[in-house]
């Protein structure tokens, strides 16, 4: 099948302010994203991860290269609109993305955009907030929820939309630990319903829930695999100066002593798994 | 305590006039008012006081809760009613010195004073039964006809909606703000008013900058939801005249009728 997305040698410079150079931000980068995927893409400030993220959906453009979204190059003015509603977006700051002042009219807010009939919006918007369980919130002003539960309106916001994919820019960066667990629990529900998810993180514990990890660094791909893959590879992580998941660490210090822990073990909770059964 | 602050005094309700079209209650707002201003006698006030006791009543909003709305306008109150009691000349009651109170002045100040609570009370009730994002909704309708002539009507509604939205967003950064410069010993508690106007200066600039920033990210996040303008946009709760709102017009027009005549006729 067709990849969702397909990137072509994508470019991406900052333009050239005064006394400072060009800064291609993303430089190189060439990926295919297939349909239904779990993708998390890591690294560190500056490694282009976030403007690899705005390329995705039109909100940039490539100064080089070409980008495919659902068949639909972002490039092209006439359908980046088609663009946009395939691949929705939830920013990190869950404050500054939300319009209106009450939730339902919030989540309402894409699919009118998009000019859809009033009793489908209606449908959209409670079966949205209904997935996030925020259906109990629908009458209330975002400004009184938590930033988890402002986060989850987004995320319905974007789900009302009905996009094959969902590009994540560090959702949780801006979470109390509850909120994190809260969204990315939401976050494989949506990809269990058959919706690819990008999800850009600098957080180690939830990249190891995505099936390929991708680590970015100075605007290029620096490592692409599975989570046992890349994080099998310690050395080469740290190098980027990123951490590898906990389980991972501890799984290596028993090792040195003498316990073969399985290789495919990255998870805390398998961790745990293991370790309860261990004898 | 920042954050609890009520905008647009929404009273929460679903009451007959909590239900009727918010485009109604604008144009039956906006009648009210003119109406207000074509009454020359008290006969006539007394007429627009009931109906507007009637609607309160079947609105639920409680009196004491209108009539606290009025406190801000407590000192003007006071102001035009000593202003006409003692300034108009005509038949002395009593006098002082230079003061002196004339039947003329008196029964003007009353008269100044009833219109301007009343007119005050009408216009409260619109956003007390009306939820804000209804009443943008409403204008933007209403002014949907002037967009022939270049009136950007879906903009205008856009711009009232994200204030409203983004009011207690600013009002939050603002208290962070101050608490920060507070904790570095910044002082806006003593001297005297040009001293404590100075010292606004260092949040109001960083909260230009933050507001400036949140726009940056809002329209980002609007783009990316295919936000392009008003053209082609549906909106998920259409409005359409209910039973009511015909009934509402058809008691407008009454109370319009009742008023002309009765300033016509006395």
């Amino acid at each position: 099948m067709e990849p969702i997305i397909k990137i072509e040698n994508l470019v991406f410079a900052y333009a050239k302010g005064e006394g400072r150079e060009a800064v291609r931000a993303v430089d190189g980068v060439s990926l295919a994203i297939e349909r239904g995927s779990f993708t998390a893409i890591l690294g560190k400030n500056g490694s282009g991860k976030s403007t690899l993220a705005k390329n995705l959906n039109g909100l940039l453009l490539p100064t080089e290269g070409v980008i495919y979204v659902n068949g639909y190059d972002t490039a092209d003015d006439e359908h980046i609109w088609d663009v946009r509603q395939s691949a929705g977006m939830v920013f990190q700051n869950p404050d500054n993305q939300l319009v209106s002042a009450i939730v339902e009219d919030d989540v309402a807010f894409g699919p009118e955009n998009l000019g859809i009939e009033p009793a489908e919006i209606r449908r959209r918007v409670d079966k949205a907030l209904q997935d996030v369980n925020m259906g109990a919130y629908k009458n209330k002003p975002p400004h009184l929820l938590s930033g988890g539960q402002k986060q989850r309106v987004a995320i319905a916001g974007v789900v009302a939309m009905k996009p094959s994919c969902i590009i994540f820019d560090e959702p949780t960066a801006m979470l109390d630990p509850k909120g994190r667990s809260e969204i990315m629990s939401i976050i494989k529900e949506l990809h269990a319903e058959g919706i690819t998810v990008i999800l850009i993180t600098h957080f180690m514990e939830e990249a190891v829930e995505a099936e390929r990890v991708i680590i970015m660094h100075d605007g290029r791909v620096f490592m692409d695999g599975t989570p046992q893959e890349v994080f099998s590879r310690q050395e080469k992580v740290l190098s980027v100066n990123l951490d590898i998941p906990l389980a991972v660490e501890l799984a290596d210090m028993l090792r040195e002593r003498g316990i073969a822990v399985p290789e495919n073990i990255i998870k805390t909770e398998e961790m745990v798994e293991y370790l309860c059964q261990y004898e | 305590m920042i954050r609890d602050i009520t905008l647009g005094q929404y009273f929460p309700g679903n009451s007959w006039v909590h239900r009727l079209d918010p485009r109604i209650k604008i144009i039956a707002t906006l009648l009210f008012l003119i109406e207000l201003f074509i009454v020359d006698n008290f006969i006539g006030f007394g007429i627009a006081a009931v109906c507007l006791g009637v609607v309160i009543a079947v609105s639920g909003v409680p009196v004491g809760y209108i009539l606290r709305g009025l406190r801000p306008i407590l000192m003007i109150l006071i102001f035009t009613f000593a202003l006409n009691i003692f300034m108009v000349n005509g038949r002395v009651l009593w006098q002082w010195k230079f003061l002196h109170i004339t039947a003329e002045g008196l029964e003007l100040a009353v008269f100044m004073a009833i219109r301007l609570i009343l007119l005050l009370m009408g216009s409260s009730m619109l956003t007390l039964c009306t939820r804000p994002l209804a009443l943008t909704d409403g204008i933007e309708r209403l002014l949907s006809p002037f967009k022939k002539i270049g009136l950007p009507a879906h903009d205008i509604a856009m711009m009232m909606t994200i204030a409203l939205r983004f009011i207690p967003t600013l009002l939050e950064e603002a208290d962070k703000i101050m608490k920060a410069q507070q904790a570095r010993g910044a002082d806006f508690e003593s001297g005297n008013i040009i001293r404590r106007a100075k010292s606004l200066i260092p949040i109001l600039v960083p909260l230009f900058v933050s507001a400036f920033r949140i726009a940056q990210d809002l329209a980002l996040a609007m783009e990316a939801r295919c936000y392009r303008g008003g053209e082609n946009r549906t909106r998920m709760n259409g409005m359409k005249f209910a039973k009511r709102d015909y009934a509402a017009i058809v008691m407008m027009v009454a109370f319009l009728a009742v008023i002309i005549a009765e300033s016509w006729l006395l």
